[in-house]
């Protein structure tokens, strides 16, 4: 007998709540990520997300040195430290000619540098991370409304503030021509990047968070063409990957979280194959057509 | 007709009894969070309880990736068991929003842990006295869980108990052959810290050891001042996979270099640590053994 529809693909968030939690969370993480991660790509810093899980640290063992086990206390420390390392780097690419993505590399490193130190002295047997971080199965109430709330915020500064974003995002080099406001702008994209992350983290674990913002980005550029369109296919393909990514690891017992970010990956690898702008397969027709005419 | 009297009273005390039957001998359906909390459960609870480990054996609980399958388990169980003292990390969470609305017993409970800086140690079971405790927590709660089956699981617990004091005797001798200021360990592990306070085994775990990344020159230097300086006898590493570097430190250091230590999971069956006794027994073995070498030469 062979499965219907309706087992398939509505009776796992029937059934089971931690099913519907996830799913939740994974809508709320791609609405939030997916235009951050495009504007991250349009910017030539799409490693930035791996910096951000390694600059985390020293904000959360000091959050966790003041106040202990605290997932709030791990979270603001982690959250701080983060938005430190992104300001920082940001200035530096401001003031001086080093470009964004070496700024970055520094800061997060010496960030990573120091967590490790003062978890090696003030530290716990316990893996602070390990308790920080959460994964895409274990979301609990606090952790989706963090998720919600920081992707309601993000599509909100997005919208109000979308011309100049994108103006900054397609040309870095206009914000060192410019003055203030423009500038300040370029914090408060900063700030929401990092915002998406460590809530992110924090929600579903390092893995799906940067997985979950990069990897539509970098797909959708072989679909589409304008910053918002980019934006709407990134969203589209991070949705698709997380319903299906969660039906495909219930119904063959996958982990959850590498089956979301291997579907966002398999994507990825159809649009380079097959995608409508220069993927491999339009290149060889755009060349054809050239020998023939 | 006495014999269709006999047959009815046999027939109708076998409907009486047939129903409690499968009642009573319906396995309790237990989680526990990881191998080493597992196998406890099921020396203690035997039949009457089917036990699922949601970290498997050989596996680390830091990289573990939950299925669906496992938080459907979870959702179903009758009884979840975890270490507590912040073991489990987000596992915690896990619980939580999987649905499961029964007990959540802590196996740790009641023990007063040591302290490691800021926080407690939670590798508890690396003590056969704390074992013993996380042995009356789980009885406790699978009596509570299944009191028709408390004789039974009971007996099992007071034998289980026996042979977890019979192991602390035997590993109590075993170190005793060694004078008590050359029991000096460096380990890179750091769950240790327990089965060091129960022997008078001091463990030195060396700084500057990532654990991420290949052993640098700088860290085996590390290593070898670190043996020196603290008279250390013997050297477990787990992270240097180049055989050169620790036949380099035991040579400049004189210390014995020993075999795998397990701290936090079982391993695969047939291994040699594919059980909690086997594990502590395994891990007593090569401390004992790495130091009574020294002793030796």
């Amino acid at each position: 007998m062979s499965m219907d529809l309706y087992e398939i693909f509505l009776q796992p968030f029937v059934e089971f709540g931690f099913m519907r939690r996830a799913l939740v969370a994974c809508v709320a993480l791609a609405l939030g990520s997916a235009p951050m991660g495009t504007l991250l790509v349009l910017r030539r810093m799409s490693l930035m997300g791996d910096a951000m899980a390694h600059a985390v640290l020293p904000g959360a063992a000091i959050g966790f040195a003041l106040a202990g086990f605290s997932l709030p206390a791990m979270g603001a420390g982690g959250l701080a430290a983060a938005l430190l390392v992104a300001v920082l780097a940001g200035w530096v690419a401001q003031v001086t000619t080093q470009r964004e993505d070496a700024s970055f590399a520094a800061f997060y490193l010496i960030a990573l540098a120091a967590g490790v130190l003062i978890v090696s002295t003030h530290g716990s047997p316990v893996d602070l991370m390990h308790v920080l971080f959460g994964s895409i199965l274990a979301v609990d109430d606090t952790a989706l409304v963090t998720v919600a709330g920081v992707a309601s915020v993000t599509l909100l500064v997005v919208a109000a503030a979308y011309r100049p974003l994108l103006v900054a995002s397609v040309d870095p080099g206009f914000l060192r021509s410019v003055g203030g406001r423009e500038r300040a702008l370029h914090f408060v994209f900063l700030a929401l990047v990092v915002l998406n992350l460590v809530a992110g983290f924090q929600a579903l674990g390092t893995l799906m968070a940067v997985g979950l913002m990069m990897l539509p980005a970098t797909a959708a550029r072989f679909w589409a063409r304008e910053v918002w369109s980019l934006a709407a296919t990134a969203t589209g393909i991070a949705l698709f990957s997380g319903a299906g990514g969660l039906l495909l690891s219930y119904h063959l017992q996958l982990p959850s979280g590498p089956a979301i970010v291997l579907l966002a990956g398999a994507a990825y690898l159809v649009s380079l194959a097959a995608g409508r702008h220069d993927s491999l397969l339009a290149r060889r027709t755009a060349l054809h057509a050239h020998r023939v005419a | 007709m006495r014999s269709f009297v006999t047959l009815v009273v046999a027939l109708v005390l076998l409907g009486i009894a047939l129903p409690l039957r499968a009642q009573t001998t319906r396995p309790l359906q237990v989680v526990a969070s990881f191998s080493i909390l597992a196998d406890m459960l099921r020396e203690v609870a035997g039949d009457a309880a089917q036990v699922h480990s949601l970290v498997g054996a050989n596996a680390d609980a830091h990289v573990f990736e939950p299925t669906p399958a496992d938080a459907q388990r979870l959702a179903k169980a009758d009884l979840v068991v975890v270490n507590g003292l912040h073991f489990e990390g987000w596992i915690d969470r896990l619980v939580r929003s999987s649905g499961y609305r029964g007990p959540v017993i802590e196996a740790s409970r009641g023990i007063e842990p040591r302290r490691a800086g800021r926080a407690a140690d939670p590798h508890a079971w690396q003590s056969l006295a704390h074992a013993q405790r996380y042995v009356e927590n789980m009885r406790a709660a699978l009596v509570a869980a299944a009191p028709a089956q408390a004789a039974a699981i009971n007996a099992r617990a007071a034998a289980y108990r026996e042979r977890i004091v019979a192991l602390d005797a035997s590993a109590r001798a075993a170190f005793e052959a060694v004078p008590r200021e050359q029991r000096r360990v460096v380990s890179t592990h750091d769950a240790f810290g327990y089965l060091g306070d129960a022997y008078g085994i001091t463990f030195i775990s060396p700084r500057a050891w990532n654990t991420d990344s290949e052993a640098s020159a700088a860290a085996v230097a590390s290593v070898i001042r670190q043996v020196r300086q603290h008279q250390a006898r013997a050297l477990f590493v787990e992270n240097i996979t180049d055989r050169r570097s620790i036949e380099r430190i035991a040579q400049e250091t004189g210390a014995h270099v020993g075999g795998t230590l397990y701290s936090d999971a079982l391993s695969q069956p047939g291994a040699g640590a594919d059980t909690y006794l086997r594990l502590y027994a395994h891990n007593v073995k090569s401390i004992a053994a790495a130091l009574q070498a020294v002793a030796a030469r």
